[in-house]
């Protein structure tokens, strides 16, 4: 074991990003020009960095398996993005960005990268609207704003439940630019599969062109990981189905440490499973509990009548209705932080609370908000004495402006109308805060490989805020990666080009072909979905909302003879060069069945309650978490060793917090 | 609920393909399209036979991945959805169901039922940005105020998703609501004025370029549109661009 140096500048937390900017070593136009610098993934991180890049003037190549840039998962982002403008005026700022960031994630995140990550959250918001990025805006012309869990001020800028979408749309748009000035050269229908790593720094990939089967060498002087979270290691997640662990974990076997990889995010407000062939879950945005009030029944009676269908919730009585987070979280009520909500809602089924078939449900209800806007728009209107059904028209008038293309999907899904009848909801995994680990710089431990956004640990801490992901891929891509990627390529500028040729390459070429080799000729019967689904179900049961010891090490168990019995009896059909869907499914699935191991593996080694981390054996009388700030502050940076991802080795990077006080995190 | 598919294969662009026909059964009314499809391929699978390609990834009709003509509609019966959130409850069990790629000449077949939309992308590159670089000393996002029923506009438009159906749908295979819809975000927004001209201009030219039919106002794409992108947006740029055309120099 040993400690890892993150890097971080000297001096005052509020100074270290612009002074540590004012000594870094710039590289002369000319010289970026003879620097080439790939980026893998094209949501905002990836797209933001590349577009970003490719304007200071280096030559930059970028790659998706997408069929466009423009479709990366972070397209899916419903709520919206965080920026301390302070534009409310109800005592935003920097510091209580930061503070809240901090608190909100368990106090297991890295304080100078949080405050920098609050610092440029403003300059985001500028960029975007300066992209043409439509944000939600006021009858005064001015943005607008909302509140998300954990934090009791309004600092979040939303396009209507398309922020991410929009937002990535500028950032691909931003891209598109660079591509036709010819400095961006777009790679989409590609997937890399190794990293290319000479002589103790990262050179470049070998990618996957998905339409021809073919394997490419490119090579670059700096690699950048922009390639999104891993909750699609549950099977079941609100993740694309494309989105994968292969090139983080590729990275991680040629020597990236992988950081905190237990610390998943389980979002408490997904649309619930309904069946076997269930492919992917849902969310409903983190938004709607601004307006929506979370409740089961009081009585188990009722639940069962419920769940029987013999009760409808509109027939309970308010008396009959247990409005847990308002009971239990009196200050933050339905606006608790994710990890807390989650973990309440299953304490609720878990007790016999459930209210759909599966008992897996709780309500998210809107009918008082649809009554309160409602009479708030007939007294705008004038109208004194306004009917129960004119209230109703007017409220439902104005949740449907708010949250109109949410409620229309959750119909289209449910077939149940929310403006009439509480949705259901369940929790879900949807973000990964553990990732690559990174230095203050967003440099791997692999000199020269970087990674940006969701893909990498720095920010989130054991849980993310809300609306805070979004801000991480920009601030990431447009703002700190430009500067300090500069400064690992200002000592590049004479290497000349990096040649293909070199044995490096060859070599992780052939060690791709053959994986892939091996796969298309294995004699086995079983296609990979079913390996995919069943990993998923252990990682759930054992690695999922709560956790404890015996679980975890009989998930390690379970997983290993899983991947044994993946390489004995997967059927992989089709052929090598060809579009082969089914052959990338088995990468990307091999990949996931190493990673859950050192998930299990972390969260067994991390022996307290922290954020999306539960271990039972640490929680207090009233069920919340139990941190053990005097042996567990620090990140658990996981080293690939001896070709098995059980035996990793673990590195520690202590987190000193100059800035922030350690408390038990209370939103009561 | 049972299904008879007759499903477009097609084993590469060049060569001429033909459809097939499989049951599937075990199908549940709260499946997707894309679930009962993956139904199919686990069974295509356990018998030797290539499973059917298909553009797919978000699952949640955001990304505009998923395509497929289904039953001669983009992206099959009901409005406002996309593939993905075509639910089979929408069919009647034992149901016979066409399946083929959208087509269009400037949508190539890759595979089956994946098609090459990258036209759309080289659209954008003509001229779907505001010149803006990435330096962080903007002006401040509230400096220019800008009128709520401009920026709701704005943003109407500019959810369009970039899926393709309207150009399957079109007679002509035409791409101006997409084109449009992007063209129209910007002219609505006081950003977006000082490159206007160029932008309607280029974009308009690449879509010509790329092979797209005109438009003849059959006003398919909209009623097709899962986003529900109007064609008051090619009113818009049909408007942008002979002003452009006229007062350009």
């Amino acid at each position: 074991m040993s400690t890892l140096d993150a890097h971080i500048p000297e001096g005052p937390i509020a100074e270290k990003w612009t002074k540590h900017k004012a000594k870094i070593p710039l590289v002369s136009p000319a010289n970026k020009r003879q620097i080439d610098v790939i980026v893998v993934g094209t949501g905002l991180a990836g797209s933001s960095a590349a577009a970003s890049l490719a304007e200071l003037g280096y030559n930059v190549k970028a790659f998706c398996f997408q069929d466009s840039p423009r479709r990366a998962h972070s397209i899916a982002a419903q709520g919206g993005i965080n920026a301390a403008k302070n534009y409310q005026n109800d005592g935003d700022s920097t510091f209580r960005l930061f503070y809240d960031t901090i608190k909100g994630g368990d106090y297991r995140s890295r304080e100078a990268n949080v405050h920098r990550l609050a610092e440029v959250s403003a300059s985001i918001i500028d960029q975007c609207v300066a992209q043409g990025v439509p944000f939600a805006r006021d009858y005064g012309g001015q943005l607008d704003n909302r509140s998300f869990g954990g934090v009791q001020v309004s600092r979040t800028f939303y396009a209507k439940g398309q922020t991410g979408q929009q937002l990535l749309l500028g950032a691909y748009s931003a891209l598109s630019r660079q591509v036709a000035k010819g400095r961006v050269q777009m790679f989409a229908r590609h997937e890399m599969v190794e990293l290319v790593v000479v002589d103790g720094k990262a050179r470049g990939i070998i990618a996957r062109d998905l339409v021809t089967g073919e394997l490419e060498r490119h090579s670059a002087h700096a690699v950048l990981l922009c390639t999104g979270g891993y909750g699609n290691v549950f099977y079941l997640s609100t993740n694309a189905m494309g989105s994968n662990v292969t090139a983080a974990w590729k990275a991680h076997r040629k020597g990236a440490f992988m950081a905190n990889p237990c610390f998943t995010q389980i979002h408490p407000t997904c649309i619930p499973v309904s069946g076997h062939f269930q492919s992917k879950l849902t969310l409903m945005s983190e938004s709607l509990r601004n307006d929506g009030r979370i409740w089961v029944p009081k009585k188990k009676e009722d639940a069962e009548a419920i769940r029987a269908g013999k009760l409808q919730a509109v027939q309970l009585a308010e008396e009959d209705r247990d409005y847990y987070l308002e009971r239990r979280y009196p200050a933050f009520g339905n606006l608790v932080p994710r990890d807390v909500a989650s973990r309440a809602a299953k304490e609720r089924c878990d007790a016999g609370f459930g209210v759909n078939k599966t008992g897996e449900a709780v309500y998210l209800d809107f009918a008082s908000a649809i009554e309160r806007y409602g009479k708030e728009a007939a007294h705008v209107q004038g109208l004194h004495h306004p009917s129960a059904e004119k209230v109703r028209e007017l409220g439902e008038a104005i949740v449907e402006s708010k949250y109109g293309n949410l409620f229309q999907m959750y119909e289209k899904i449910t077939a149940q109308d929310p403006y009439k009848t509480p949705m259901m909801i369940y929790p879900a995994v949807h973000y990964t805060m553990g990732g690559i680990w990174v230095d203050y710089n967003l440099m791997t431990t692999v000199p020269g490989l970087f990674a940006l956004g969701e893909a990498n640990f720095s920010d989130h801490g054991a849980n993310r805020l809300g609306a805070s992901a979004l801000m991480q891929g920009l601030a990431d891509g447009y703002f700190v990666a430009p500067y300090t990627v500069g400064t690992y390529l200002a000592d590049d500028i004479r290497t000349g080009k990096i040649s293909t040729e070199l044995p490096e390459f060859v070599d992780a070429e052939t060690a791709a072909r053959q994986r892939m080799e091996g796969f298309l000729n294995n004699a086995g019967n079983t296609p990979v979905e079913v390996f995919h689904r069943e990993l998923g179900k252990i990682m759930w049961d054992q690695c999922g909302m709560a956790r404890n010891k015996e679980g975890l090490e009989k998930a390690i168990q379970d997983i290993r003879s899983l991947r044994e019995r993946f390489y004995k009896e997967v059927k992989v059909p089709g052929k090598m060069h060809e579009m082969n869907p089914e052959l990338d499914k088995a990468g990307r699935v091999a990949d996931f069945l190493e990673l859950g191991e050192l998930m299990c593996l972390d969260a067994l080694s991390r022996e307290e309650s922290c954020g999306g981390h539960f271990r039972e054996e640490y929680q207090s009388e009233e069920g919340e978490a139990v941190r053990r700030d005097d042996e567990f502050a620090y990140v658990a940076a996981w080293e690939f060793a001896d070709q098995d991802p059980g035996k990793a080795k673990l590195h520690k990077e202590q987190l000193v917090f100059e800035n922030v006080k350690l408390i038990t995190r209370s939103y009561k | 609920m049972k299904f008879t598919l007759n499903v477009w294969r097609q084993n590469g662009p060049q060569d001429k393909g033909r459809m097939e026909t499989y049951q599937v059964d075990q199908v549940s009314d709260d499946m997707s399209f894309l679930e009962m499809i993956d139904v199919l391929n686990e069974q295509l699978i356990g018998q030797g036979v290539d499973p059917v390609v298909f553009d797919h990834d978000c699952r949640e009709g955001i990304c505009g991945m998923c395509s497929m003509f289904i039953n001669g509609e983009a992206h099959g019966p009901g409005r406002g959805v996309t593939t993905c959130q075509l639910h089979m409850r929408e069919f009647k069990d034992g149901d016979e169901i066409t399946i083929e790629p959208f087509r269009a000449k400037a949508f190539p077949v890759i595979k089956d039922l994946m098609v090459d939309r990258s036209a759309f992308d080289r659209i954008i590159q003509a001229g779907g940005y505001v010149s803006v670089n990435t330096s962080g000393n903007l002006p401040d996002a509230n400096a220019t105020p800008i009128e709520k029923p401009d920026a709701d506009a704005a943003f109407d438009a500019a959810t369009c998703i970039g899926c393709g159906a309207c150009v399957a749908t079109c007679k002509n295979a035409s791409a101006m609501l997409f084109t449009s819809a992007k063209v129209s975000q910007f002219a609505l927004l006081p950003q977006g004025q000082v490159e206007a001209k160029d932008r309607v201009l280029h974009m308009v030219n690449q879509m010509d370029l790329e092979g797209f039919g005109n438009c003849t106002n059959t006003g398919a794409c909209e009623v097709e549109c899962p986003k529900g992108i109007s064609i008051e947006n090619i009113a818009r740029m049909n408007r942008e661009f002979l002003s452009a055309s006229i007062t350009s120099k």
